[in-house]
């Protein structure tokens, strides 16, 4: 998928404008962000299987090597094949491969994040293939010739009057308004071609070294229908993905449903452990497995390694006040939110995405309920640091951030000019104690007032009452 | 030329600043992987019947009692004329000893795309979350448990674990090593993609209902 972060801010300002958009984010955030404390509430072991979690994931990344080989040897052994992409247009020519040599022309897929991270879309319609999703988010958003704009939720920027349109559309016949329509309307559409499908293309939550299979969780059975029904099975996942045993697999479990839909457990959890045996009734011919680097040892090796500890639940976006006023499109890729800042940059390079780390206020909502406890606010802080020492920060940003560390690193001179401009606002606010327009802060000003200094600042202040006491 | 996987396994030791893993250290990831470590698990004290019971239902699953086996036929037949579904059904090979309404059509193969009833044997239960655990087999094709509207899950009580881990224990002592498929199903398919509003029936089943067997 092409990369539009460079328009961050029009996209920002168009998305804080969009009626639809505005009105579908007002419906979503709230829910998950109820949904989620209603769970965590209610397990008392929350937070010590956070630290766990943490704890067992660090311990993967320090072995990765050697967990990614026994993966590979369990998921040959029971009959199935490992593919290694070292970036994304490797793991489209192996999957093209795969396709060609099938004979395949329809492509059922899961939701998968790697496989937009990839660009997979694109690649097998321009082969000829038919690309089907079957996630009802990700179905929608395909028949709107959009990206997800979220990682659990793609269509969660859709209003159910744009899902009856789209519909209306693809599907022809009566336009269906209720929401139980809609969704048999798909769940009829899709039906065929889980049945017709030659290769099923799915995403892995985890892969599992002590058995060599690969686990997805779906509440709809998506997933399931589509790695069932095809004739060849090909997962995606990111080579961070493998933990050592079923055990592990299920810390991790008891986290993702419940930091990501507010759920104690999704409907659905799949454990697939190669191809259909001689005797079973079902199940796909050919098992293969994609790991696709795309970056991921890149960011091993430095800063930023506990980005890898992601396991894509999505509650760092939902409790995300910019994510919350923008949606996901304004983040320009895959990845948006929280954890999209983070990787973006780290993927498709630090200037193709010079907004997103800046695109943060820094509050900590992220850090407080990730699951696996990164400290993203702390990443997108290195970020800009990053950006600022390669300059890929605007000159005039560079110059005001050099220009304030001048100050704050002598304190004197610092403290002068504060109680110099304390005073200057105060009389600009005047009686009011508002400043409605402010010479180079226009952008500030624009939407709100500015409240004024009292006259004196903090330090005169705090100075004084102290004395007092 | 060196290949994919060699570039991204040095990209990786390169990162961990090392060479390949001694054999010694090799040694003790594999026994960590031959014995799987404890983790936290949620404490409970609730009974495990009336927990997986409650659970299920709390995500729109339903459950009817028998006293034995025999009487399985009778309640899954309950089922079917209380949604008013035609006498056809896919029933996993596994329950085919079962004494069926002869005026039944069943077959044991793979569900069809107009399948709209199965009757499947789950492996085991989890008390934790109210979670149903399937194995792909002739015996348990994996279809039955995706394709129709109607699942039909028979459950002994018996087989009603604690934790997960206590499921993949089971698992492990199983002959036959881990069969293709493994589902855990703890409620009907649903979706909130549409304006966060739950609907039930999205790909999978409308309906899971369990008959559980003491």
């Amino acid at each position: 998928m092409d990369i539009r972060s460079h328009e961050f801010q029009p996209r920002a300002v168009a998305a804080l404008h969009d009626t639809s958009l505005q009105q579908a984010m007002d419906k979503a955030r709230d829910g998950f962000v109820a949904k989620r404390a209603v769970q965590v509430a209610e397990l008392s072991e929350f937070e010590a299987l956070r630290e766990a979690a943490k704890t067992l994931k660090d311990h993967v990344l320090d072995h990765l090597d050697h967990y990614l080989e026994r993966y590979e040897a369990a998921v040959v052994a029971a009959g199935g094949q490992v593919h290694w992409a070292r970036d994304d247009a490797e793991a489209r020519r192996i999957i093209l491969d795969i396709c060609k040599r099938v004979d395949a022309r329809t492509v059922t897929k899961g939701k998968s994040m790697v496989s937009e991270e990839i660009g997979l879309n694109t690649a097998l319609i321009d082969a000829g293939l038919t690309v089907v999703e079957t996630d009802l988010g990700e179905y929608i958003i395909q028949l709107a010739g959009e990206a997800p704009s979220h990682i659990i939720a793609p269509a969660v920027h859709k209003t159910r009057e744009q899902v009856s349109d789209l519909f209306e559309k693809a599907h022809g016949g009566p336009r269906l308004t209720e929401i139980a329509d809609l969704v048999d309307a798909a769940r009829l559409a899709l039906r065929e071609r889980y049945f017709q499908a030659d290769v099923g293309i799915t995403g892995g939550n985890f892969l599992i070294a002590e058995t060599g299979s690969s686990l997805i969780v779906t509440n709809e059975g998506n997933g399931d229908l589509t790695q069932t029904l095809a004739r060849v099975h090909i997962v995606t996942a990111g080579i961070e993905r493998v933990v050592p045993t079923l055990d592990d697999a299920t810390l991790f479990l008891r986290l993702l449903a419940r930091s990501a839909t507010g759920q104690e457990t999704e409907t659905y959890t799949t454990i697939s452990t190669g191809p259909k045996p001689a005797d079973d009734l079902d199940g796909p011919e050919e098992y293969h497995v994609v790991l696709v680097d795309n970056g991921r040892s890149r960011m091993l090796a430095g800063p930023f390694r506990e980005m890898l500890r992601c396991i894509r639940c999505g509650a760092c976006m939902n409790h995300c006040p910019v994510y919350g006023a923008i949606g996901g499109h304004a983040y320009g890729w895959v990845y948006p939110g929280p954890m999209g800042s983070v990787l973006t940059p780290l993927i498709k390079g630090l200037d193709a995405a010079y907004d997103l780390p800046n695109a943060c206020t820094l509050n900590g909502r992220c850090a407080s309920v990730c699951p696996v406890k990164i400290p993203l606010p702390d990443l997108l802080r290195r970020l800009r640091h990053e950006q600022f020492k390669q300059s890929i920060t605007p000159r005039r940003k560079r110059y005001a951030l050099g220009a304030w560390r001048l100050l704050a690193t002598r304190p004197k001179l610092y403290h002068a000019l504060e109680r110099l401009a304390a005073r200057a606002l105060a009389a600009i606010g005047g009686h009011a104690g508002r400043i409605r327009r402010l010479p180079g802060a226009r952008g500030w000003t624009e939407a709100r007032d500015l409240p004024a200094p009292q006259g004196r600042t903090f330090l005169e202040r705090w100075q004084t009452e102290r004395g007092q006491s | 030329m060196s290949t994919a996987r060699e570039d991204i396994l040095d990209a990786v030791r390169r990162a961990a600043g090392r060479e390949p893993l001694d054999s010694a250290t090799r040694a003790t990831l594999d026994a960590r992987i031959a014995k799987p470590v404890r983790h936290l698990r949620p404490a409970f004290d609730e009974d495990l019947i009336a927990r997986f019971i409650r659970k299920l239902e709390s995500r729109s699953g339903t459950v009817a009692r028998v006293a034995g086996r025999a009487q399985i036929p009778a309640a899954v037949e309950t089922f079917r004329s209380a949604h008013s579904l035609a006498p056809r059904a896919a029933v996993g090979a596994g329950l085919k000893d079962l004494d069926w309404p002869a005026d039944w059509i069943i077959h044991h193969q793979r569900a069809g795309i107009e399948e709209t009833l199965s009757v499947s044997p789950a492996f085991a239960a989890i008390a934790e979350t109210g979670t149903l655990m399937l194995l792909a087999s002739p015996e348990s094709p994996t279809t039955h448990n995706f394709v129709p509207d109607n699942q039909v899950v028979v459950l002994e009580t018996a087989r009603i674990l604690r934790h997960f881990e206590d499921a993949w224990a089971a698992l492990r002592e199983r002959t036959g090593g881990m069969p293709r498929a493994v589902n855990l199903v703890s409620g009907p398919s649903r979706t909130a993609d549409i304006e966060q509003t739950i609907q039930l029936g999205a790909h999978g089943p409308r309906r899971l209902h369990v008959v559980l067997v003491d």
